[in-house]
């Protein structure tokens, strides 16, 4: 097979195919958003609303700035010095990048689970209990013990590690070690949950608990998730993104991208002819 | 011949030509070995031959010559008055006294001249052993006694290394033979080395204001640069913008880490003395000139550190709501504690051998007293080991020797404790 090449998108100015923007029920919402690293532009005007209570996934090639979009949702962009964003994105009707915006207040309401799982090396019960502490949700031992308790049991980890909540967060297997960092995450009752590929480093056994575990999470949450895996879009979220290089090209309902897109890129993509 | 056994003989082809090239690849790979062991064979044969060279130049001065004399404690030179009071037991002529009884061992020696050069066999610290004894027991006043009194260091180094290169004349050796004869010579642990200052007299010479005044030195040192180091570390590697000022100060800090250390030593001259009037010779400004000698090796190790945690853990304290300060504080810091403690320990290390800068301040003096606090004048070991190295006497040598044994010997220690830092801080992500 001949290498795929990457059809040539920045040329066309045209508007994102399918439904980006939500009548009712939006939890984020993102309107024209430019994002450059030094003089590269890595997204060019994209507007999407996010949804509550859904799940969102984005695809699209490697490059495609599908997880610096992502990483905008939550501010982690500001570590890096040269990035800039441009555009009004917008959680419950407040600006995210408002001078005013306190960034812990906002990644305490948008969490963020990692592609590599990253606890921190301190027990599972510190692991949980962080957030709790240095947003003070709490002083009370028996409340945060319960608060550790049902995260760990939302993110279906409580029957496997309750004996040992005092041993080290990284001695966990791969797939218990990133529904600990949901669990992390979740013990802060955050709005949005963005995840970044969370289960490209986890076996397929671990990958289906933590599908099954995202899909018991949209009861509570509104989630938006990264994959390079269109099987996983195709199975966890309502809703899918699809972006090339910068642009987002098609936003719809996910069967409806799978059975029937509405843009060639797309088409193309997930058939599977570049990616 | 068919398309089959074309690819066969290809295929063995290749096989023979990898093997080739993996004999000489194994080759290869066995002369690096062979080369990287012979180099650390070498590195470990030279320490070995500089520390039996050491060892065996020093350890002698670990034991010292004693004389036994039968003392006469005649009441009428110590306290004619019997009053007994400390004052007048302290002023007491114990030395004439051991003059005395070396006289009536030696009743054939009449001449002047000899006369001396017998007293000259006990050291002239012998008075203050014997003032000592009497003073813990006036009791004894009165009465004969036998006391072990220390030998001179020419006695010294006769008795411990026999006659090459003695100082001794021919008839103090016939008395140091019967001496000898009548089992009034031994030698002993050398506690005088360790508890006392220095001395112009080498068997009264010790290492206690030395290592007094390394102690204080470091403990200044450890107390000023390790705070000041690692904060510097943490702001410039976490805090500050990157712009042509941190980029101006970051090679500055490498460069200062390279300046001579005799450089700083003027620089506490200038400063810390002339400038300010801190006192000459004193630990205080000894520890300040190896604080600024020792901050950029903490402030360098120390960002390696910070730099080596890595930025996944960052993420996610910071994806948790963590400020920066907490990120830092919670989780970047315990995760490059290891690492700024091994550089730390390595700097204070550094800081404990060195030298040169301390002879720009001052404490390179003769100083006698065992220092009381940071502001005495003092000295420190390898200061000590450079002014006896320069000290004529042979039982010097063997001093300078013992004095590196005990230098070496607390560097291996504060490196044993570097190691065990470092396993006991150390944590896996």
């Amino acid at each position: 097979m001949t290498e795929a090449t990457i059809p040539d998108a920045s040329e066309r100015d045209e508007q994102t195919v399918g439904k980006p923007q939500l009548e009712k029920k939006v939890s984020m919402s993102c309107r024209n958003v430019d994002v450059f690293y030094g003089e590269k532009q890595a997204i060019f005007d994209v507007s999407l609303d996010i949804g509550k209570h859904e799940v969102l996934a984005m695809i699209g090639p490697s490059g495609c700035g599908k997880s610096t979009f992502l990483r905008c949702l939550n501010r982690m962009n500001d570590t890096i010095d040269i990035c800039r964003v441009l555009g009004s994105l917008r959680l419950d009707d407040e600006d995210i990048y408002d001078p005013k915006m306190d960034v812990e207040l906002l990644r305490a309401r948008v969490g963020m689970v990692f592609q590599k799982p990253n606890p921190f090396p301190k027990s599972i019960y510190e692991n949980v209990a962080y957030g709790a502490r240095i947003h003070g949700l709490t002083r009370d031992k028996t409340e945060l013990d319960e608060i550790v308790e049902n995260s760990l049991a939302r993110a279906g980890l409580w029957e496997e590690v309750k004996d040992r909540l005092d041993d080290v967060g990284t001695g966990l297997s791969g797939g218990q070690q990133q529904r600990l960092c949901i669990a992390r995450a979740i013990a802060i009752n955050p709005e949005v949950i963005l995840m970044d590929e969370p289960c490209s480093a986890l076996d397929p056994i671990a990958t289906a608990t933590v599908e099954e575990l995202i899909d018991e999470l949209r009861q509570r949450y509104t989630i938006v998730i990264v994959t390079h895996s269109m099987q996983q879009a195709a199975r966890v979220s309502q809703r899918t993104a699809y972006f090339h290089m910068g642009k987002l090209i098609e936003v719809d309902k996910t069967d409806r991208i799978f059975t029937n897109p509405g843009h060639e890129l797309t088409e193309a993509y997930i058939t599977g002819r570049f990616g | 011949m068919s398309k089959l056994q074309k690819a066969a003989i290809k295929r063995r082809d290749i096989r023979e030509a990898v093997e080739q090239s993996l004999r000489a690849r194994k080759r290869r790979s066995w002369r690096f070995r062979l080369v990287g062991l012979v180099a650390v064979l070498t590195g470990l044969l030279l320490l070995a031959i500089m520390f039996t060279s050491i060892a065996s130049k020093g350890y002698s001065a670990f034991e010292r010559t004693e004389v036994l004399l039968d003392i006469d404690l005649e009441e009428a030179v110590i306290d004619p008055e019997k009053t007994r009071s400390e004052e007048v037991l302290m002023r007491a002529d114990y030395t004439g006294l051991i003059k005395t009884s070396l006289r009536k061992l030696f009743p054939q020696v009449k001449k002047r001249k000899q006369k001396r050069a017998l007293y000259r066999l006990v050291s002239t610290g012998a008075g203050d052993q014997l003032r000592d004894r009497v003073l813990q027991d006036p009791s004894i006043i009165g009465s004969r006694v036998s006391v072990w009194l220390i030998a001179d260091d020419d006695l010294d180094q006769y008795y411990k290394h026999g006659d090459s290169q003695s100082r001794l004349k021919d008839y103090q050796l016939q008395w140091v033979a019967q001496l000898n004869a009548d089992q009034r010579l031994r030698t002993a642990f050398n506690s005088t080395f360790f508890t006392a200052g220095d001395s112009r007299e080498p068997e009264l010479a010790g290492i206690r204001g030395a290592l007094t005044g390394s102690f204080f030195v470091i403990l200044i040192t450890l107390g000023l640069s390790l705070p000041l180091g690692v904060s510097a570390a943490i702001y410039l590697e976490e805090f500050a913008p990157r712009n042509r000022w941190t980029d101006l100060i970051e090679v500055n800090i490498n460069n200062l880490a390279a300046v001579p250390s005799i450089v700083f030593g003027l620089l506490g001259l200038a400063v810390f003395i002339n400038f300010m009037g801190l006192p000459r010779s004193a630990p205080l400004v000894g520890g300040l000139v190896l604080t600024l000698m020792t901050l950029p090796t903490i402030i360098i190790a120390s960002r390696a550190a910070l730099k080596s945690v890595p930025p996944s853990i960052r993420e996610a304290a910071l994806g948790m709501g963590a400020s920066k300060t907490q990120m830092v504080f919670q989780h970047v810091l315990p995760l490059a504690m290891p690492g700024m403690l091994t550089g730390t320990i390595i700097g204070m290390a550094q800081a404990l051998g060195e030298t040169a800068p301390l002879l720009m301040i001052g404490m390179v003096a003769f100083i006698a007293d065992v220092p009381t606090g940071p502001l005495d004048s003092a000295t420190v070991l390898p200061v000590q080991i450079y002014l006896w190295a320069d000290s004529p006497e042979r039982a010097f040598m063997e001093r300078t020797s013992a004095a590196i044994l005990v230098l070496l010997a607390f560097l291996v220690l504060m490196n044993l404790l570097a190691i065990w830092l470092r396993r006991k801080f150390e944590r896996r992500w």
